[in-house]
């Protein structure tokens, strides 16, 4: 009898958070799947410069070439000149060419002669281990490249 | 003997430790969206001939080691350059009636300065030193006078902005005719085609 006299009535039954847990798994996969780590690991200091006159680079097609001093970690070993990295490795500007032609054969290979080069440059580096790169891109006749910038204006400061 | 229940673990804190982790993925990742200034190189040809451009269609900028700019021998501060490359570019300095006359100009169509803007030429010369900030800045105020000029064309023939179109297009969400605009843009390019040549970078040291 007293089997059934059990259940209150008129109190309302708590809310089920049991499956809380689960709802929060799928937000935080959602986002480990989504979200693209850095798959270069830096190597230089790349604080981009500032620009407003920007295009949006597409990235199926693209060869980074990052540049700049090495990174805080680095600089003991590989002192304050700029240097050039492609790929997760120091590059020397004789040593460019190879590690560009590379990079590119890991593209799509639809997509392999319409390469652009999307160069990361630190704004305090020189103009001319740019001019290095971009000689060395003339000789290999990968002649689109895009310097990819911050957004901002350099102007007002 | 009665056995004793084994106690449940308790779950409740199995959420919390979950949003530490979605936290920690949230601030940690970046969805890269790289942007930038796209540019031509010119192909590693020797020019055999290459043609001769009359001064007055030259216009020069000089950046030195010190990142300070001396346009047309003139020294100059950044901000101003924008609005002297839109004057120059703009100018128009041709005869009416001659075949290079540009209708579309309106600059003040001084004798002295640029023929019309498929004649003027956008010559920068750095040197080595410069820094690469100050590199990217003088190109951003160069594309931003063409920008500027192309928007106002634009503007004047179809009631879009150049600028604003494009970027559409590059996102995929223009509304309407793509090619039709496509073919758009490219008369407007023609009206002010990009002409930025890089001078070898002087050096003054390493």
């Amino acid at each position: 009898m007293s089997k059934f006299t059990k259940k209150k009535s008129g109190e309302l039954p708590p809310v089920n958070t049991a499956s809380l847990p689960d709802i929060v798994f799928m937000l935080l996969f959602f986002f480990m799947v989504v979200t693209v780590l850095r798959n270069n690991n830096l190597l230089v200091k790349n604080e981009l410069p500032k620009a407003d006159q920007v295009e949006k680079l597409k990235k199926d097609r693209s060869v980074y070439i990052f540049a700049g001093k090495p990174s805080a970690r680095y600089a003991d070993k590989y002192g304050k000149e700029g240097k050039i990295q492609i790929g997760d490795k120091y590059t020397d500007v004789s040593n460019v060419k190879f590690a560009l032609t590379e990079a590119r054969q890991k593209l799509l290979p639809e997509l392999q002669d319409k390469v652009m080069v999307a160069l990361k440059v630190d704004k305090e580096t020189n103009t001319g281990l740019v001019t290095d790169i971009k000689q060395e891109l003339r000789d290999l006749n990968m002649l689109k490249l895009i310097y990819i910038a911050a957004p901002g204006t350099e102007i007002g400061k | 003997m009665a056995r004793r229940a084994t106690p449940e673990v308790n779950a409740g804190s199995m959420a919390d430790i979950a949003f530490l982790l979605l936290i920690f993925f949230l601030v940690t990742t970046t969805i890269e969206k790289d942007k930038g200034i796209a540019r031509q190189l010119p192909p590693n040809e020797d020019v055999v001939d290459p043609p001769v451009i009359k001064q007055k269609n030259l216009f020069i900028v000089n950046v030195n080691k010190n990142d300070q700019l001396l346009v047309e021998d003139d020294l100059m501060e950044l901000k101003d350059l924008r609005q002297a490359a839109i004057e120059f570019l703009d100018n128009g300095g041709a005869a009416k009636g001659s075949p290079e006359y540009c209708a579309h100009c309106k600059g003040k169509r001084s004798p002295d300065s640029s023929d019309n803007p498929d004649k003027a030429v956008i010559s920068v010369q750095n040197d080595r030193l410069t820094s690469y900030k100050m590199y990217i800045a003088v190109q951003n105020e160069l594309v931003a006078a063409y920008n500027f000029l192309r928007d106002r064309e634009s503007q004047r023939l179809y009631g879009w902005k150049f600028t604003e179109v494009k970027k559409a297009i590059d996102e995929g969400n223009y509304s309407g005719n793509e090619e039709a605009a496509q073919a758009k843009l490219e008369n407007i390019q023609k009206l002010f085609p990009l002409k930025l040549s890089e001078a070898e970078p002087k050096k003054t040291g390493q």
